[in-house]
């Protein structure tokens, strides 16, 4: 029990009492922001759920959404493992969940409820919306945790997160003093809780309205791609400067990623270069990745880079220079001119 | 709302002084954080900020002002010139004393809230993160304590004066998504917000940059508390990584993937 102990030496005077005069504290309550697309919960929001239900007490989930988006939610919510309630919305007002309809709701409902915690997976939505409701209840949010654990007796939670692109992780205590600790969820960080095996009572709230919203959705553009979200995809095939233009690194690239269902990443050199659009982008100005296996080829593995993808399970590096530094952090290291590499293990990778 | 009165727009960009993102981050021994007698530099995100309300100005939107703010420590006035040589007009220092914590997103959004009633604006622009802590909530926070529209990880901005409104293209988990924004607005700058990356301060604008006054105010000049209220127990290396050889050929590669239950 890390947080006990932590509670104990931080706040010798304070643990006890405070389990006198926060009762409501030994039981969280967490009201967990279920996301959606298309019809089905993210699987973002499982992780979150897990998350959550490491704190010990119940959770309640909250979907909120266009009136003919939130039944088939609801529905699939309820039998979610781990969830107690859940609290469904839905008005047009919702359609493209914009913070600025969304927050009022979440705020009014936490105002007038007695919940402690409040979790979502560390996504666009919920990045935006968050901390907007947060600094309305004026209380803090914690960004990105890979680690979660509440001590009851103290009323306080114990986060763990990676700073600095995740050269560092800080151990960050909310304090009693926060009655209302916000945080999103780093979703590869904890597994996704069972789709199956709860049963949920559900309630709906009434939403609530915004009289002058000040922001219209326009559109939204889902990339058709067959390939998986480099975001969430659980294999990445990811090229650096070596693949030497746009052409040549679609063409070198995309059978591989094909064959290995993976998602597609860049160096920010390449990149730079023009080689790759930027949202491929990985490292600590792009995204973060921690796929099951991480393919680096001609990426050099300068520190930037490494920062968005050393969390990987498995790091493969293809490259020529046998001293890139990649190949202090690959698992498995091959020294070969990636050009001859990629179509051999396309053919062998194929059988 | 009326049609008329075309009026400048008045654009105000937060940055934040940041360890240079090429720096190779060092945990101190008594793990109360990192290293910070290192380069630092403005976090690439508020370079991008910067970047893109000079932009607004070149791309011909009438753009009475940009004013820069930081909070943080003497040597944040460094980045303040930086801004400055790179075509903003006035800047403000809100300073805090050497050697105190730094404030969290909050307290820099109380902050930069205060500011903005002290000095009005259409457009705040911020970076989507600071590339120390990570946090991302600077802007969000901003936008729901003044009430304002926000658009949140910017590709694209477009400004239509007439209609004092904004057009957003927003990056999306798996896509884009494009909003209307009534001004006044909070935007965050996502990486892609510029196409051209953010320009370096010529020579002479270095200069000019340096006669530029810096505003300096307190957090008690804007009625803010600043004091952080998590608190961090400890800061520690994240689990070292070590390479597991190499392999001769693809062969061996296929049944090292094959081994892994990869393929």
């Amino acid at each position: 029990m890390l947080s006990l102990r932590c509670a104990a030496r931080l706040r010798p005077s304070t643990a006890t009492a405070a389990a006198r005069f926060y009762a409501s504290a030994s039981s969280p309550h967490t009201l967990l922001f279920i996301e959606h697309r298309g019809g089905a919960i993210e699987s973002g929001s499982l992780s979150a759920l897990t998350a959550a239900s490491q704190l010990g007490g119940s959770v309640t989930g909250i979907v909120v959404g266009a009136p003919d988006e939130v039944e088939p939610i609801v529905e699939s919510a309820k039998k979610l493992k781990g969830l107690s309630t859940v609290l469904h919305a839905s008005s047009p007002l919702y359609k493209a969940s914009l913070p600025e309809a969304v927050t009022p709701l979440l705020k009014q409902i936490l105002e007038s409820s007695s919940y402690t915690h409040v979790a979502a997976a560390h996504t666009t939505s919920a990045k935006s919306i968050l901390p907007r409701v947060a600094a309305l209840l004026d209380v803090p949010a914690v960004s990105d945790i890979t680690s979660v654990e509440h001590d009851a007796s103290s009323g306080a939670t114990i986060f763990t997160r990676p700073i600095y692109a995740g050269n560092a992780i800080a151990t960050v205590r909310a304090p009693e003093s926060i009655p209302l600790k916000f945080f999103t969820v780093r979703t590869t960080a904890f597994d996704a809780a069972a789709a199956e095996g709860g049963s949920a009572e559900a309630k709906a709230v009434d939403a609530v309205e915004v009289p002058d919203i000040p922001t219209e959705h326009i559109k939204t553009t889902i990339a058709k791609s067959d390939r998986p979200e480099l975001g969430v995809a659980s294999r990445v095939v990811s090229g650096g400067r070596a693949l030497k233009d746009a052409d040549t690194f679609k063409k070198t690239l995309e059978p591989l990623a094909d064959v290995l269902g993976a998602a597609i990443g860049a160096s920010r050199a390449a990149v730079d270069a023009g080689y790759a659009d930027n949202s491929l982008q990985v490292g600590q100005t792009g995204k973060v990745v921690a796929p099951e296996l991480y393919m680096a080829l001609g990426i050099s593995g300068a520190i930037q880079h490494l920062a968005g993808m050393k969390d990987s399970k498995l790091i493969v590096a293809v490259n020529k220079d046998p001293d890139a530094p990649i190949f202090q952090v690959a698992d498995v290291g091959l020294v070969a001119d990636l050009f001859e590499v990629v179509p051999e293990l396309v053919e062998k990778l194929k059988k | 709302m009326r049609p008329t009165a075309i009026r400048q727009l008045k654009v105000l960009v937060a940055v934040k002084r940041t360890i240079d993102y090429a720096v190779k981050i060092r945990v101190n021994p008594s793990q109360t954080g990192v290293d910070t007698n290192v380069k630092h530099s403005m976090n690439p995100f508020d370079e991008i900020a910067v970047e893109e309300a000079v932009k607004l100005r070149e791309r011909g939107v009438n753009v009475e002002s940009i004013r820069v703010i930081t909070l943080g420590q003497t040597k944040a006035s460094e980045i303040l010139r930086t801004a400055l040589a790179m075509g903003a007009d006035h800047a403000t220092h809100v300073e805090l004393p050497d050697g105190a914590d730094m404030p969290e997103p909050l307290g820099v959004a109380k902050a930069l809230a205060a500011y903005v009633k002290r000095e009005p604006v259409d457009i705040v622009i911020l970076g989507k993160q600071a590339i120390d802590d990570d946090a991302g909530q600077t802007g969000q926070m901003l936008a729901g304590l003044l009430g304002w529209s926000q658009g949140t990880f910017a590709s694209k901005l477009d400004v239509d004066e007439a209609s004092k409104t904004a057009v957003v293209v927003r990056e999306i988990d798996g896509g884009g998504e494009e909003i209307r924004c009534k001004l006044p607005l909070v935007l965050t700058t996502d990486l892609r917000c510029n196409v051209t990356v953010p320009r370096y301060a010529s020579l002479p604008n270095i200069m000019k940059a340096r006669k530029k006054p810096i505003e300096k105010l307190t957090a008690q000049d804007l009625g803010v508390d600043l004091s952080p209220r998590l608190e961090t127990i400890k800061v520690s290396e994240p689990p070292k990584r070590v390479g597991g050889g190499k392999v001769e050929n693809v062969d061996q590669l296929v049944e090292k993937l094959k081994a892994a239950g990869v393929v």
